[in-house]
């Protein structure tokens, strides 16, 4: 098996880590505003939306409401753009990386559960119904979800036989794994999507019930949680390069650049899936995922495996 | 230095954590105080270099606080777990036995003569703490694994008062199955 080539740099680096996942988070919603704009049949104008909202978020003033759980609130609406960075820290750019953790994998996996925390702690911090209402909703995805994203996480760690994020992308010199386990590569995204609460998985947010978890959230901490759904969309694309995508392997450019284009490219993807993809109701929803996703992924693992065993 | 003061730390955080979860009264807060204290917990076995235990504690430990949370709604009936609540009950003994086994069990980490190190550590930790935890039994847990997870299901199915014959009917040719809550894919 193929050893990791990854060099670990100083933690000075995590702030431009952080700043490049900003980039990815202002690209993206510039794109969804564009795509909003186009919808409304607004032309270009959709681009400075972004710039617009957090203008106002920023001046907004905070709304308070009776009895709400501050501490708890505060920490679930910043929770998000924490998940995001933290996720970040073990996608390697090339060959660096901030934290080549043997079990990065796992690391993925422990950071992707916190949104159940995060997102239902917002619903919950506000002492308000429909907000309450959407964390339960998030937390019903998550039974469907969850399990199908772990066992997706696990295909692409069997056949490069290591938790390690670097060792993984080296695997893919010959063959992007997406090639082979397309069904763990589109249940990974829908992971991806599901904790970004974005796309198909918006009824947590939903406007049948007032915005759901986002409803008494304004100003500032209203800005972080969205801003911290775009950073989740982005880490996630940014962890399905090194787990997938073949991580930097690619023609004429170096390593660094074909990870920021092919997760600029899967980032695209994930917002203009918005608009494409109908909400899926949490009810509904959990027998897909017990019933559809689970077994299509286990089948996907076990073909990994045998390859896996076949191989050495 | 560094690792010292950070274990010392996380220790502190997870004692008074473990602590908060009896004196708040609110479920949110009890149950998020006790994710807190194992997250803690996990970050000091990631200090310990057992990187997969520290990592897989944390994960287990927050998703089964969000579980707890899901559970809170579903059995506690006309919801006092949404109200400010106590988090204590039968509190005299409850304190004699907790300060009875605390005192026992600091007894026992000052009062045992500790081993000094012999030898070094292995080259990787975590997979020699299996070996060492389950040596040749490995076979064994696993089956072990299976059966509890079986007995899992067998649980729930034997509890749930809905059987076959209510989904599909008598002859069981019912379809789709009459379901109170329908499902995604229409069975």
């Amino acid at each position: 098996m193929p050893d990791s080539t990854v060099t670990t740099v100083s933690a000075g680096w995590a702030l431009a880590a952080a700043a490049i996942l900003g980039l990815l988070v202002a690209f993206a919603a510039v794109l969804d505003g564009l795509f909003s704009a186009r919808t409304a049949g607004a032309g270009p104008s959709g681009m400075t939306r972004p710039l617009g909202e957090t203008a106002r978020l920023v001046r907004q003033r905070r709304r308070t409401t009776v009895a709400a759980d501050t501490l708890l609130w505060r920490i679930g609406s910043s929770g998000l753009l924490f998940m995001a960075l933290m996720i970040v820290t073990v996608v390697p750019l090339g060959q660096w990386t901030l934290f080549d953790l043997d079990v990065g994998v796992v690391w993925f996996n422990a950071m992707d559960v916190l949104a159940w925390a995060f997102v239902w702690l917002t619903g919950w911090g506000a002492n308000s119904t429909h907000s309450l209402i959407g964390g339960y909703r998030f937390l019903a995805h998550g039974l469907a979800y969850e399990l199908p994203l772990m066992f997706a996480l696990v295909a692409p760690a069997v056949a490069a036989s290591s938790l390690n994020v670097g060792t993984v992308a080296a695997a893919q010199a010959d063959l992007w794994f997406v090639v082979w386990m397309p069904v763990a590569f589109l249940v990974f995204c829908t992971g991806v999507v599901a904790i970004a609460v974005w796309g198909p998985f918006t009824p947590a947010l939903g406007s049948d019930i007032a915005g759901g978890v986002t409803t008494e959230l304004s100003g500032v901490d209203r800005l972080v949680f969205q801003g911290g759904r775009y950073a989740l969309l982005a880490a996630g694309a940014a962890f399905a390069v090194p787990m997938f995508l073949g991580g930097g392997n690619g023609p004429l450019l170096p390593g660094w650049a074909w990870v920021l284009v092919k997760t600029s490219a899967l980032l695209a993807v994930l917002v203009w899936l918005r608009r494409r993809l109908p909400a899926v109701r949490p009810d509904l929803f959990m027998e897909v995922g017990w019933v559809v996703l689970l077994p299509a992924v286990l089948v996907q693992d076990l073909l990994v495996a045998v390859v896996a065993v076949w191989r050495t | 230095m560094i690792t010292a003061i950070s274990f010392w730390v996380l220790a502190v955080v997870a004692v008074l954590s473990g602590a908060a979860v009896f004196w708040v009264n609110s479920m949110a807060r009890a149950s998020y105080s006790l994710a807190l204290s194992f997250i803690a917990v996990g970050v000091q076995v990631l200090l310990l270099q057992q990187n997969y235990i520290g990592v897989v504690t944390i994960l287990m430990m927050v998703m089964e606080m969000a579980v707890m949370a899901v559970y809170m709604v579903m059995f506690m009936g006309m919801n006092p777990a949404l109200m400010p609540m106590s988090m204590v009950h039968d509190k005299r003994q409850a304190l004699a036995v907790a300060v009875g086994v605390f005192v026992a069990l600091t007894a026992g980490v000052l009062l045992v003569p500790w081993p000094a190190r012999r030898g070094a550590p292995a080259e990787d930790v975590t997979a020699a703490l299996g070996e060492e935890l389950m040596g040749p039994k490995m076979l064994a847990m696993i089956t072990v694994g299976v059966v509890m997870a079986v007995t899992i299901v067998a649980g729930v199915v034997l509890a749930a008062h809905r059987t076959r014959y209510d989904r599909f009917g008598d002859d069981l040719r019912r379809r789709p199955a009459h379901d109170p809550q329908p499902g995604g894919v229409g069975r």
